[in-house]
C-alpha cells in the first residue's frame, strides 16, 4: 500500500475524530460540572440528526445553516431537562441517575421509532460527494467541513468558559460547590446551563454527523458508548482531553483498518481505552483524584 | 343408598354431552385458516428489506385464497435484525399458536430459527437465506426454496464469465469485498472453493477486505481496495452498506470497470436507487430473480399494485417473489394434507412439486436434506434506475454495459 493512501486514510481518521470529539466534548462539559453521567447523550444526537433531516427535508435548509438553530432549541431543551427532571437526582445514589437516564434513552429511542420508523434516513449534498483535492491529497469534503465547525464550535465553548464571566462562574461550581454557593452563585441555574451547553455541542455534532452517518431511531446507544470511551480515554471532565480522545479513537480505527482488519476497527478503540485505564485511570488529560 | 340420578344432574350430563359433540366442529371451524408465523427483519439494518419481504407476505392470503381455496392466517413477528431476538420471537409465535413458520431472509436468524423449529416439531419455510448449513443438519421440518452460498456463487461466477463474453472484455484483477456475517462468510468459502476450478474466468482475487455488517463509514476499507487497483470490484453485500460503499466510491474517485455482485442483496433494491440516484447505475447483481413472462407473474403483479399503488413489483421482485413462493408451498401442502397437524403438514411440504411458479429456475421440488434445487440466477444491471435484466440472452431486456463509462480501462 503506498503513502499516500495511508497518509489519506490518516487524515480521514483524524476529520472524523475531530466530530467525535465534538460529540463526547457535550458529555465531558456535562460531567465535568453538573456531575450527572448522561446516558442519553447519543439518543440526543440522534434527535439532532433527524432534526437536520427533517429541516433538510421539508424546509430545503443545509445542515450548515440548521446548526445554529438546531443548537439553540437544544439549548432550551437541555436546561429545562436539568431544572425540571436532572436536578432532583443530583444528590441522590448514582445508580438512580443511571436508571433515570437510561429510562429517558429508551423512551427517546422509541419515540424516534413511532415518529419516523425504522428507516434509514441521510441528507445528501451532492456538493459534498466531490472530494476536495489537497496537492495529491483527495480529502471527503463533508468531514472537512463538518471536522471544521467541531473546531470551531470546541474553540467557542473553550473561549466561553475561559473569557465569560458565566463560563468563570461555571468553572467556579465545577472545582468547587460549595464554595461556588457561599459566595452567592446560583448553582442550579449554572447547572442548567451547563447542561443546555453539553446538549447544544452534542446537537452541533448531530448535525454535521448526519453529513456522514444515515440515521436511524437505534444509532444512539453506540455513540454513547462510543463518547463514554472518548472521555475516559481523554480524560472524564477534561475538554481537551475530549477532543483527543476522539482524534485518538478515528485515528486508531483507521490504522487497524489498515494494517489489521477493517472488519475489527471497533476492537482497537476498546483495547485503547483498556491500556489507558490500566496505565492512566485518570485520562490522557485528565486529573488525578 | 339411592342410587337414581337426579334430574339435574341428567339434565347437566345431557349439556355436557353436546358440548362434546359440537366442540370438534366448532375446533375445525376455528383452526380452519392455518396460522402461519412470519419472521422477517423489519427494523434494524435489514430492515428496507424485511419490509419488502413483507408485501410478498401480505399480498399471499387474498391470492392464495383465490389460487388454491386455501385460509392463511399470518402472525407476523419482527426479527429486528438481530439472531437472539429471531429466535425469542420463533419461540413466541410457536407457543401463540403458529403451525409452521415462514421466513426470516437472513441466514444467521434462519439457523436460530431452525433450532427453535426443529425442537418443537413446527414446520419452517425459508424464502431466502443462503448459508448451505442450514439444510445440513439433518433437520426433519426445515425446507428452503433458495439457492445456497455455493449454489448463488456457481450460478453468479458463470454469469460473470457471460458477461465478459459478451462484451469482449478481459479483466485480469479482482478484488473482493464482503460483509462479515454467515452470509458473507458462506459466500467468501463458496468462491474460495468454486473460483479456482473456473478456468474460463481470466481473472483473480487480489485482495479479500471483509467489514462489519453495521458499519457506518467503509472510508478505510475503499481506500484499501481502490488501493489494490483491482480491474473491478467483486462484491458481497447488504443494503445499507452497499449504499454506504458506493457513496465512499464517489468520494474516493474510485471508478473501477465495475461493480458485479456473484449474488448477494443491496444493488437492485428500490432504497439504493433513492439513496444514490445516478450514482446507483451500472451496478451489476447475479441473482435469483423472477420471470416477468411467467402467469404467476402477472397474477402477483395485480395484486401487489392494488396493495402498493405508488411501488412498482420489479423494485421488490426478488424479495416479495420468494416470500410469496414460502407461502404457495405451505398452503399447497395445506391443501395436500387437509390438516395443520405438524407431521401430516411436514410431510405434505416434503412432496410439494410445484411447476407455475414467479422466479427463475426449475418445479419446487425438496431433497432428502429438505432444500430445492435448481434455483435460477438472472444478471440484473442498473439501467436507467432500474433493475434490467441483461443475462441471460434469453430474458434479456437489454444489452449489458461493462466496463462502465468513466472507467478506466482494464
Amino acid at each position: 500500500m503506498d503513502a499516500l493512501t495511508v497518509v489519506d486514510l490518516v487524515l480521514a481518521g483524524v476529520l472524523t475524530g475531530l466530530l467525535y470529539g465534538l460529540m463526547a466534548l457535550g458529555l465531558s462539559v456535562i460531567f465535568g460540572v453538573v456531575r450527572v453521567v448522561n446516558f442519553a447523550h447519543g439518543e440526543m444526537m440522534t434527535i439532532a440528526m433527524y432534526a437536520t433531516v427533517v429541516l433538510s427535508g421539508w424546509l430545503g435548509l443545509d445542515p450548515f445553516l440548521a446548526v445554529l438553530p438546531v443548537a439553540a432549541v437544544f439549548f432550551a431543551l437541555g436546561y429545562l431537562l436539568q431544572r425540571g427532571l436532572i436536578n432532583p437526582f443530583i444528590t441522590r445514589p448514582e445508580h438512580a441517575q443511571f436508571m433515570l437516564l437510561v429510562a429517558l434513552a429508551i423512551i427517546l429511542v422509541n419515540v424516534l421509532l413511532m415518529i419516523f420508523g425504522p428507516d434509514a434516513r441521510h441528507v445528501q449534498l451532492d456538493y459534498l460527494l466531490e472530494p476536495l483535492e489537497v496537492g495529491p491529497l483527495l480529502l471527503d469534503r463533508g468531514k472537512v467541513a463538518a471536522a471544521a465547525v467541531a473546531a470551531v464550535t470546541a474553540a467557542a465553548l473553550f473561549a466561553f468558559f475561559r473569557f465569560t464571566l458565566t463560563g468563570k462562574a461555571i468553572r467556579a461550581c465545577a472545582d468547587n460547590h460549595l464554595g461556588a454557593q457561599v459566595i452567592g452563585l446560583d448553582v442550579k441555574r449554572l447547572y442548567a446551563l451547563t447542561f443546555g451547553l453539553g446538549s447544544a455541542c452534542v446537537a452541533v455534532a448531530g448535525c454535521m454527523m448526519i453529513l456522514l452517518v444515515d440515521v436511524t431511531p437505534t444509532l444512539g446507544p453506540g455513540y454513547t458508548l462510543l463518547a463514554f470511551v472518548i472521555v475516559i480515554v481523554g480524560g472524564l471532565g477534561s475538554m481537551p482531553g475530549a477532543l483527543l480522545g476522539g482524534v485518538l479513537i478515528g485515528v486508531s480505527e483507521a490504522l487497524a483498518g489498515l494494517f489489521i482488519a477493517p472488519s475489527a476497527k471497533s476492537m482497537f478503540s476498546f483495547g485503547l481505552l483498556i491500556i489507558v485505564l490500566l496505565l492512566r485511570p485518570q485520562g490522557l488529560l485528565g486529573k488525578s483524584a | 343408598m339411592q342410587t337414581a340420578i337426579s334430574r339435574r344432574r341428567f339434565n347437566l350430563a345431557l349439556a355436557g354431552a353436546a358440548a362434546t359433540t359440537a366442540a370438534p366442529a366448532y375446533l375445525r371451524a376455528q383452526s380452519k385458516a392455518l396460522k402461519v408465523g412470519v419472521l422477517l427483519p423489519r427494523s434494524g439494518v435489514q430492515g428496507f428489506i424485511g419490509q419488502s419481504c413483507q408485501k410478498g407476505a401480505d399480498l399471499a392470503p387474498g391470492v392464495l385464497k383465490a389460487m388454491l381455496g386455501v385460509d392463511l392466517e399470518l402472525m407476523n413477528a419482527d426479527t429486528e435484525t438481530n439472531v437472539d431476538t429471531a429466535r425469542t420471537r420463533a419461540e413466541r409465535l410457536i407457543q401463540e399458536g403458529a403451525q409452521v413458520l415462514v421466513g426470516p431472509f437472513d441466514s444467521g436468524a434462519a439457523s436460530a430459527i431452525a433450532q427453535v423449529a426443529e425442537q418443537h416439531g413446527v414446520p419452517l419455510m425459508i424464502n431466502i437465506a443462503a448459508a448451505p448449513q442450514i439444510t445440513e443438519q439433518g433437520y426433519k421440518f426445515v425446507f428452503r426454496n433458495f439457492p445456497t452460498a455455493p449454489e448463488l456463487v456457481r450460478n453468479g461466477l458463470a454469469l460473470i464469465g457471460d458477461l465478459f463474453r459478451v462484451t469482449g472484455t478481459v479483466p485480469r484483477t479482482a478484488v473482493y469485498m464482503h460483509v462479515n456475517d454467515t452470509f458473507g462468510q458462506a459466500n467468501t468459502k463458496a468462491i474460495a472453493a468454486i473460483l479456482p476450478k473456473l478456468d474460463f474466468l481470466p481473472f483473480k482475487i487480489v485482495e479479500t477486505i471483509s467489514y462489519d455488517p453495521a458499519a457506518k463509514d467503509l472510508t478505510v476499507e475503499v481506500g484499501k481496495a481502490k488501493a489494490t487497483g483491482a480491474d473491478f470490484l467483486l462484491l458481497v453485500s447488504r443494503l445499507a452498506d452497499a449504499i454506504i460503499l458506493r457513496r465512499e466510491m464517489v468520494k474516493q474517485r474510485w471508478e473501477p470497470m465495475g461493480i458485479i455482485s456473484p449474488g448477494s442483496p443491496g444493488m437492485y433494491e428500490n432504497q439504493f436507487y433513492q439513496a444514490l440516484g445516478k450514482y446507483s447505475e451500472y451496478c451489476i447483481s447475479n441473482v435469483p430473480w423472477y420471470d416477468p413472462g411467467a402467469a404467476l407473474t402477472k397474477t402477483i403483479e395485480a395484486a401487489f399494485k392494488k396493495q402498493n399503488p405508488k411501488e412498482e413489483l420489479m423494485f421488490h421482485a426478488l424479495n416479495v417473489g420468494y416470500t410469496f413462493e414460502a407461502l404457495l408451498v405451505v398452503a399447497d401442502a395445506y391443501k395436500r394434507a387437509g390438516t395443520g397437524e405438524a407431521n401430516a403438514l411436514t410431510d405434505a411440504i416434503r412432496t410439494t412439486d410445484i411447476r407455475d411458479r414467479m422466479m427463475l429456475g426449475g418445479p419446487i421440488k425438496f431433497d432428502p436434506k429438505g432444500q430445492v434445487q435448481g434455483n435460477a440466477s438472472a444478471c440484473v444491471q442498473n439501467l436507467n434506475l432500474r433493475p434490467t435484466v441483461v443475462l441471460p440472452a434469453a430474458s434479456a431486456q437489454a444489452k449489458p454495459v461493462f466496463p462502465t463509462p468513466g472507467a478506466r480501462k482494464g
